[in-house]
């Protein structure tokens, strides 16, 4: 079955950013990125729009200022910062609009985290621009600071109190909060009420951590890595609400490990690696559109012979099957319409019906990996 | 979209309240901070006043009404200094002061909840020791009140700039062991409990000039005379600016 959001098969083409400052040297750095032209040009890029970037930096109080943003709620142009001299974001572009969901993903020690915390004022950028709502973080702190809502990495919750007394004062801090008890029913906070802050399961903190970040009803909505040490139910729980702040208006700015809740979630991924955004896209847009061969996955009863197969798909030398897990088939080469239909009538003839029949290129954790790198660091 | 209404804070006043709150509740559950800000002082003044373990130059006085000054200066020590540098540093290491700072309490507002946060601290520490000397024969003059409240204030003042100077710039485990350790050296040789003066060698004329010994000076001057001495005031005064000063240049948020 395909889930929403999934990558989905189509001849759209994959949008590369190139960071405007990025040197000439760039593509010989990263020689792993060569399935990728590095030369493709910035106004291919859907997420950076110089014509929105100046308008909405442009004035503080204007109606146009207004009107910048409702399109453009975080925009981050060409951002520095240094610690001990050593650039951990070095000329970083990001935007993030009302009403959707922006993922930014990347190796540890990207710049991910730095990124956000110069968003959410707690951190004066080095070099370049950052604007929320059309303002300044740091200098209109006062003003957006009701208007922003941010769960850190860390946590940052008090250890020593309960966690809905938590919950209950940072409430306090705005004028019209949402209903404190209907927030912890939502995400499921209520078992755990009276518990210390201390005693509490990595997963069910950061439910804590999210419900304080968006009790104030926010416009912007910072998350640093919300679903780490979740279990599968806290999850889904953490993405429902934020699919319903989406549905608000709200925009929502991420930043995930996990492939599969960027691809479930985000409208808009921006990949970073070293301190720059290297790819930026829907999540279609980045799987779709390469040059790499296609893939026809096959959820059935285990042990099918394959042999078979091949001979229906034709001559083509190029084709390929594989069980990689049981039950799991991957049949990769020129794959179009008619190779699917080939496939099917392969598994009726063999009155198989295969639980899940999934075309697509790559999958995004592909596309992070083949950016980033697939060795340690 | 829909026009949707800007969000907006709570007024300053409230979010100050309620962080004022929140910190002195935080301080009052926890057992190690209670034991330093509530048992030790009581502890001290039973054993000052109740035995005579510590030989003590009562200058004519009654060992209660010579003693209790020191008490709730140390008092004002223990919560302003020891107990705030160690909340705060653990605080900063957890990131709970990045993530208040994002809400719209503010960096500025946390500060002013915190300082709110000791002086309520304070109030309770004072009704438990007054209760326990009053009990042990305290008869304070009732006149005296508002100096020891302005003594109070600005003892308050200097050792919260050093709490904070020191959560904002050192670990927390090493915020822990220096603000225990200070607290037990300035006990025993800041001028606290006893006058300066009566201190051993060098440290009578050093002790006058600490935080501790002005503040020591200023509750018996307050309690014992009816005022606070000119001098503690003005040592007070250049203690807090200079620590004030320091904590807002070097204080760390991360």
């Amino acid at each position: 079955m395909r889930k929403e959001g999934e990558p989905q098969f189509g001849p759209i083409a994959t949008h590369l950013t190139r960071p405007v400052h990025t040197r000439d040297t760039y593509c010989a750095d990263a020689p792993r990125t060569a399935a990728y032209d590095c030369s493709v040009p910035l106004s291919d890029a859907p997420a950076i729009d110089p014509a929105q970037a100046v308008t909405a930096s442009a004035a503080t109080t204007s109606p146009a200022d207004a009107a910048a943003d409702r399109e453009v709620a975080v925009e981050v142009r060409g951002l520095v910062k240094r610690y001990d001299g050593r650039a951990v974001v070095d000329g970083l572009d990001l935007v993030a609009r009302p009403g959707a969901v922006t993922a930014v993903l990347g190796p540890n020690g990207a710049g991910k985290t730095t990124t956000i915390e110069c968003c959410e004022g707690l951190r004066s950028p080095d070099g370049g621009t950052v604007r929320v709502l059309g303002r300044d973080p740091v200098a209109d702190a006062r003003a957006l600071r009701p208007r922003v809502g941010v769960m850190l990495q860390d946590g940052g919750l008090p250890t020593g109190v309960r966690a809905l007394e938590l919950l209950r004062h940072v409430a306090a801090m705005y004028a019209a909060p949402r209903s404190v008890d209907e927030l912890a029913e939502r995400l499921g906070l209520h078992g755990f009420a009276r518990t210390t802050v201390r005693r509490l399961s990595g997963g069910q903190r950061q439910r804590v951590a999210l419900a304080a970040a968006v009790v104030g009803r926010p416009d912007v909505v910072f998350l640093d890595e919300p679903s780490a040490g979740m279990d599968p139910q806290s999850r889904r729980a953490v993405w429902d609400l934020v699919r319903e702040l989406r549905a608000d208006g709200v925009a929502i700015v991420l930043t995930t490990h996990l492939m599969d809740e960027a691809a479930d979630l985000a409208d808009h991924v921006h990949i970073v690696d070293h301190g720059r955004l290297i790819a930026s896209g829907s999540v279609r847009e980045l799987t779709d559109g390469d040059t790499g061969p296609g893939t026809v996955r096959i959820e059935a009863t285990p042990g099918l012979d394959l042999t078979g197969l091949l001979t229906t798909l034709g001559p083509n030398p190029s084709w390929a099957a594989a069980e990689p897990e049981p039950g799991v088939y991957t049949v990769t080469g020129p794959v179009d319409a008619a190779a699917l239909a080939d496939v099917t009538a392969w598994l009726a003839d063999r009155g198989v019906l295969a639980r899940s029949v999934t075309t697509g290129r790559r999958t995004l954790e592909d596309v992070f990996l083949d950016l980033t790198g697939r060795n340690l660091r | 979209m829909s026009v949707q209404t800007v969000p907006a804070a709570a007024p300053a006043v409230r979010r100050i309240a309620a962080q004022a709150s929140f910190e002195a509740r935080a301080i009052l559950r926890n057992g190690e901070q209670l034991l330093v800000t509530i048992v030790l002082p009581v502890l001290v003044l039973v054993g000052l006043v109740r035995t005579s373990f510590v030989d003590l130059d009562t200058q004519g006085y009654t060992r209660i009404d010579f003693v209790t000054p020191g008490v709730l200066a140390l008092a004002v020590m223990s919560t302003a200094f020891t107990s705030q540098a160690i909340a705060t540093a653990f605080d900063r290491r957890n990131g709970v002061l990045r993530l208040l700072a994002t809400t719209p309490l503010g960096r500025t507002g946390l500060l002013a909840g915190k300082v709110l946060g000791v002086l309520a601290v304070e109030v309770v520490q004072v009704i438990v020791i007054a209760g326990t000397a009053l009990a042990l024969g305290w008869r304070p003059e009732l006149g005296a009140l508002p100096a020891v409240v302005g003594a109070g204030l600005l003892g308050t003042a200097a050792f919260t700039a050093l709490a904070l100077l020191l959560a904002g710039t050192l670990r927390a485990e090493g915020v822990l062991a220096v603000a225990n350790l200070v607290l037990v050296l300035l006990t025993v040789g800041g001028g606290v409990l006893l006058p300066a003066a009566q201190l051993a060698g060098p440290l009578a004329h050093v002790a006058v000039l600490l935080p501790s010994g002005a503040l020591g000076e200023a509750m018996r001057g307050a309690l014992l005379h009816g005022s606070v001495p000119a001098f503690s005031v003005v040592i007070l005064l250049g203690w807090t600016a200079a620590l004030g000063a320091g904590a807002a240049r070097l204080f760390r948020w991360h």
